[in-house]
């Protein structure tokens, strides 16, 4: 039988779970935006080299598992000595996940504005870097939103995967959960009821941005 | 008004691959004249414009403003971008798709180069881009976005934002050919006035009532070729070339009902 009591109590120790779901998400997509720009930049540059450098970097990362890239990066860094706490590790490796995605979603935006906004900036004669921060990326970010939101959401489920580094987010603690109360079905229903609800936040927050934007 | 530039071409080709796009071309745009550049599509008149902003690089020859050559400090070394920049400001340009940035209200896309090219405070750029909007006659759309205008109030914002710069020379790209007809003759006014205060004008148009009218000199092109600089009169009502009397003739059979 379904317990409805053990579903409800199980909210409580995972909506505390629940924290570290949205702090690895929302530092991995803000982490993931400063590196995606850079990387989307270095493919978008003249430089042949930091055009290679950016292509490998996006086939890397999105040809291998997140679960495998957190396995590598979770047991390289005792390796080359480094003793970094198991949170940093997560966020690291999920932001660098991230931008090779972020990355893509930035080049597609940019290359969908009509060369006409750029040349106009030229025209008058703005600096390069005036041409990118007033013109192309505000128009850029504007139209990437959409992807963006979808992306965070991606990141949010994918967090999960950070369970297998020993970060007590809502996957893993309704893994322990369910150990405990022998109650798995109420306590993954309850897990799955977590996660819908702050998914169906943030694309809440994404429509009103969206709409917000939208000129 | 500030003093206009004139602006010599020489000898200029321009080729995307192996098509040859300007072929040898010299032209002389004298200051505080209307020229405009007239003849079939894919002649190379837009690409000659653009060659003079240096939006379109050239291959060899040269073109000069007020004797100074952009794009090029010698032939084949190019000109460090904050020269070019420089040569730039005084260079208003208009294009046919209005190229307005629509993340910005009409006052924000005339204040913004003013702000950032020419390093006035914010109060003092939104106080000239308003004389400039209230100049094209938008006094009243200030704070509407692009997507808020008419293609006739768009390219009268775009007008007023190369205007509020204080050009010595306009460029115009097809001003009015992505306009719907009822909202050609208020851009074409606009420009009539800025003629009528001195300001040199390059204009590539397809409005031959206006080359007409209003230009000093017209050129005609075609397949990358300067065929005909000479007044209005004679290039539209008494063209010698039959190439240009083809085009003309193509021009009103279109043109009649």
């Amino acid at each position: 039988m379904f317990s409805i009591s053990v579903f409800l109590e199980s909210f409580g120790p995972l909506f505390w779970a629940a924290r570290y779901t949205l702090l690895i998400s929302v530092l991995g997509i803000g982490l993931g935006l400063v590196i995606g720009t850079l990387i989307c930049a270095a493919r978008l540059s003249p430089y042949v080299w930091l055009r290679r450098f950016a292509m490998l970097w996006v086939s890397f990362l999105r040809g291998v598992p997140l679960l495998v890239q957190l396995l590598v990066f979770y047991y390289t860094l005792p390796v080359i000595g480094l003793d970094v706490p198991a949170m940093v590790a997560a966020v690291v490796t999920v932001g660098i996940c991230a931008s090779a995605y972020i990355s893509e979603i930035w080049r597609g935006a940019i290359a969908a504005l009509p060369k006409g906004q750029a040349e106009a900036a030229i025209a008058i004669g703005m600096t390069p870097q005036d041409v990118w921060i007033r013109v192309i990326l505000p128009q850029a970010f504007n139209l990437s939103l959409p992807a963006l939101i979808n992306e965070l959401i991606l990141l949010v489920k994918a967090s999960s995967l950070v369970s297998v580094v020993g970060i007590l987010e809502i996957t893993r603690a309704s893994q322990a959960q369910a150990a405990t109360t022998f109650r798995p079905l109420e306590v993954y229903i309850a897990a799955a009821c977590i996660y819908l609800l702050i998914n169906l936040c943030l694309a809440v927050l994404g429509r009103y941005l969206e709409h917000r934007t939208a000129i | 008004m500030v003093s206009a530039s004139s602006v010599e071409i020489r000898k200029v080709n321009k080729h995307y691959g192996t098509f040859h796009a300007l072929k040898d071309i010299d032209l002389v745009i004298p200051p505080g004249k209307v020229t405009c550049l007239i003849g079939p599509s894919g002649s190379g008149k837009s690409t000659l414009l653009r060659c003079v902003n240096f939006l379109e690089e050239y291959d060899s020859g040269e073109v000069l403003i007020d004797g100074t050559m952009i794009g090029y400090e010698a032939p084949g070394k190019k000109m460090p971008g904050r020269k070019l920049r420089e040569m730039r400001r005084s260079i208003g340009m208009v294009f046919q798709q209005f190229n307005l940035w629509p993340h910005m209200t009409a006052r924000e896309n005339v204040a913004e180069g003013l702000i950032r090219v020419r390093g006035l405070s914010k109060s003092e750029a939104h106080r000239r881009a308003a004389d400039a909007l209230a100049k094209v006659g938008l006094a009243d759309k200030m704070a509407n976005h692009p997507s808020r205008l008419s293609g006739g109030q768009q390219q009268r914002v775009a007008i007023a934002r190369a205007i509020a710069m204080e050009p010595r020379l306009m460029l115009f790209d097809e001003p009015t050919s992505a306009l719907d007809p009822e909202l050609v003759g208020e851009v074409l006014n606009v420009m009539k006035t800025l003629a009528s205060e001195g300001m040199t004008m390059v204009v590539v148009t397809h409005e031959m009532g206006f080359a007409a009218h209003v230009a000093d000199q017209v050129v005609f092109m075609e397949k990358g070729e300067l065929v005909g600089v000479d007044s209005p009169d004679r290039i539209l009502h008494h063209p010698e070339d039959a190439r240009i009397q083809s085009f003309l003739r193509t021009y009103h059979e279109r043109n009649s009902f």
